[in-house]
This record gives structure tokens, sequence and C-alpha cells, in this order.
């Protein structure tokens, strides 16, 4: 069983989601450390009645990923949160409109 | 000097605060009494459970005070069944304000709890829920156990949530419980507000009606627009029948069936609230309430 995690917005410019998959975050931190904006950090997450130490986008940035995530954006898929994953549990969806 | 005439002070956006008791359920004679509260940016909501089965439940607005607001609300739900707080054996915080839940053993995201409350009220066959709250959406995709296996967070604002939804009641001065059957009092749709921003819809919505827009017209070219926006979160975590909407825009039908129409799905049948049913409004303070009951078994099994 996965929890995948959709962090982002969809309007005119097109759809950008930063996906994470709980299951396979070990909780590391590296994404957390390689983000330029700051956008990152580790969050306990309730899972079958356990917490689980995972990485999330941070509560300030959610409604601002637009701007927050969009120096990286030209690098599609190889953003430094990405390449820092050893799990490859954190990736980017960028559909332009 | 004349004086300046007062104006009629009538708060359209005020939405009934209630509470319900199942008094044929008793207290006393249950092993384990736990509670979730569920502290929303827009509505608090307590529910007390005897041994994992709902006993009563209160929701009212949130007050600019989350722990005070959760108090409020868990007081509102214990209303005429005697029981104490020191009788709860285990209490889960969740929403919003979920750290700022004083009697909380716990906090959990609302997430995980909106997923097992809609199980709880529909049952196991639910897969895909949206909780329209009163600033956020969030989209989630759940197991038949109500475990979360997917979700997301919504963009940027408060467009086409609850408090949006308050603004249009107060800009359009129709009260908030009647604003979905208004939006439907239209011969034709008309083409959705082309802004979703509630600040930047507000101004489109006042161009409209001077250009001599009905107000029934502007309401369900609004509510088109966050039908659309809601539908396309939902895609994104794949849509998956049985679907459900909890959050307090379950209760908005302009807003439910412009979704199952864009969606080309039906909801699961609401349960009805003002008789025996349950609120889909308390689905994340049910889920909430069940976490406790579990997490409580988990501690004094060990």
């Amino acid at each position: 069983m996965v929890i995948i995690t959709h962090y982002g917005y969809s309007d005119g410019s097109g759809e950008y989601y930063i996906v994470i998959d709980a299951e396979k975050c070990n909780g590391c931190g590296e994404c957390v450390k390689k983000c330029p904006q700051s956008a990152l950090e580790l969050v306990s997450m309730f899972i079958d009645l356990e917490d689980k130490t995972v990485s999330a986008v941070t509560e300030r940035q959610r409604k601002n990923i637009k701007y927050a995530c969009s120096p990286c954006k030209p690098e599609n898929g190889r953003a430094p949160c990405v390449l820092a994953c050893n799990q490859k549990a954190i990736w980017c969806v960028w559909n332009p409109r | 000097m004349s004086e300046i005439p007062k104006k009629e002070d009538v708060e359209y956006w005020r939405w009934q605060e209630y509470h319900r008791v199942f008094s044929e359920k008793k207290w006393k004679d249950k092993d384990i009494i736990t509670a979730g509260v569920d502290v929303g940016s827009v509505g608090s909501k307590a529910v007390i459970m005897l041994d994992g089965e709902v006993y009563s439940w209160g929701v009212m607005r949130t007050g600019s005070n989350s722990p005070d607001s959760a108090k409020k609300a868990l007081n509102w739900a214990m209303e005429e069944t005697g029981l104490r707080v020191e009788d709860i054996k285990y209490i889960v915080g969740t929403g919003y304000g979920r750290v700022n839940v004083p009697m909380a053993n716990k906090a959990i995201t609302e997430i995980a709890c909106h997923a097992k409350g809609a199980n709880y009220i529909w049952g196991s066959t639910v897969r895909t829920v949206l909780d329209v709250g009163g600033q956020d959406i969030k989209a989630i995709h759940c197991d038949e156990t109500g475990r979360v296996t997917s979700f997301l967070m919504n963009d940027k604002c408060a467009a086409g949530t609850g408090r949006g939804m308050e603004v249009f009641a107060d800009l359009l001065k129709i009260p908030i419980e009647k604003i979905g059957e208004v939006s439907l009092e239209v011969e034709e749709e008309p083409p959705p507000v082309s802004c979703t921003c509630v600040a930047f819809a507000k101004t489109e919505a006042m161009g409209l009606l001077r250009k001599g827009w009905s107000k029934e017209k502007v309401l369900a070219a609004y509510t088109h627009a966050m039908a659309i926006r809601m539908g396309n979160l939902i895609k994104r975590v794949g849509l998956e029948k049985e679907f459900v909407i909890t959050g307090g825009q379950s209760k908005n039908i302009g807003i439910v069936s412009r979704i199952e129409k864009t969606l080309g799905v039906k909801c699961l049948p609401m349960p009805d609230w003002r008789e025996n049913g349950l609120d889909p409004m308390i689905a994340g303070a049910i889920g909430a309430a069940l976490f406790a009951k579990a997490l409580y078994t988990k501690q004094h099994k060990s």
C-alpha cells in the first residue's frame, strides 16, 4: 500500500505538483537540505496507528508553490529535491498548458 | 447634520450551529469513551464515541481562538449527556487548528481522519473523498478500511471553499444555507466565472450584476467555476467510485450536483443529518474519535 501526497496547483499556466511517496520516504531529510527555497520540512505522518517521519511541503509554502518552486521548474524532473532522494520518493509533475 | 440611516445588519453568511445526542445509547456502561475534535478554519466539530459508535456531536463556528473553539465544540457535544471531560478516555485533535486542542492526547492530520470518517459514515465501499472545507479543498483516495492511499491538497487559496461561499452569500444577500438551491434556479447554465480567486471573483460578480445578470445567474456562474476546479483536483488523485463529499460544502446542492455533472458520477447519497443520520461535516471528527479508540486500545494492550 502506498500513500502518495500531491502538493501543487493547476491554473491557466498548467499543472504543477510535488509528489511525495510516504512509504518510500525514509525521513533522511536530504531533500529538505537541498531545497533552495526551504519549501520542504520533515513532518510526522500518522500511518497505520504509527507516526512516521516523512518529508512534506511546509505549511507556509503549501499555497505558494507556484512561486516557491518556479526557480527549479525549468530543471523539469531534475530539481534538487528530486536528485537528492536515494529512495526515489519525491518527484515533480509539470504539465504546461 | 442628518443622521445616516443604519444599515440593516443581517449576516447572510452565518450558518446554524447545532448538536445531537443519541439519547437511546447510555454511556455509563460503556468501556471506552473517546472523542474527536476537528477545529477547522470556519467550523469546529466534536464527536463523542462509545466503544467506537457515535453517541453525540456538536458543530459550531470557529472563533478567533482555536483552543477556546475546541473546548466549546467539545462542551457542545457533551451538552445534555451528563458527561465530563474526565470521563473521556482518549481525545484526538484534528483539522487546521489541531495543535491547539488543549485537552487532546494526540493530534492527527485531517486527511487520515476524513478518510476514516467517510468510511464510517458511508461504509467500506467509499474510495474517493472530496473534503471541501472552510479554506481548503482536499481530494483523498482510500482503501476499504478507510486508509489513505493518495491525497492532494488544494492550490493557492480559499477559492471555491466554504469561506468563498460565505463571501458570495454576503455579496448577493442570500442566506448561506439557501445558496445551493438558488444557484440552481437558472434556466440555462451560464459559463463559469473566469477568476477562481475569491477577491477577484467578487469583483467579476459585481461587474456581472451591473451588466444585468440576476443573482441566481451570477451564483450559478461562480458555483460552476468552483465545481470544475474541484473536479480537476479529483481527477488528479484518481476518481474511483464510490465517491463522497465531506465538509460544509457537502450540503451545497449547487456544488454537489455540478461536481457530479463535471465528473459524470453520482455521489453516494448524503445521510439525512436532520433526522438520525450523520452529518458529512463531522466526518473528520468521527475519524479522530475512531483513531482515539484504536490508540487507547493499543496503549492498554501493551
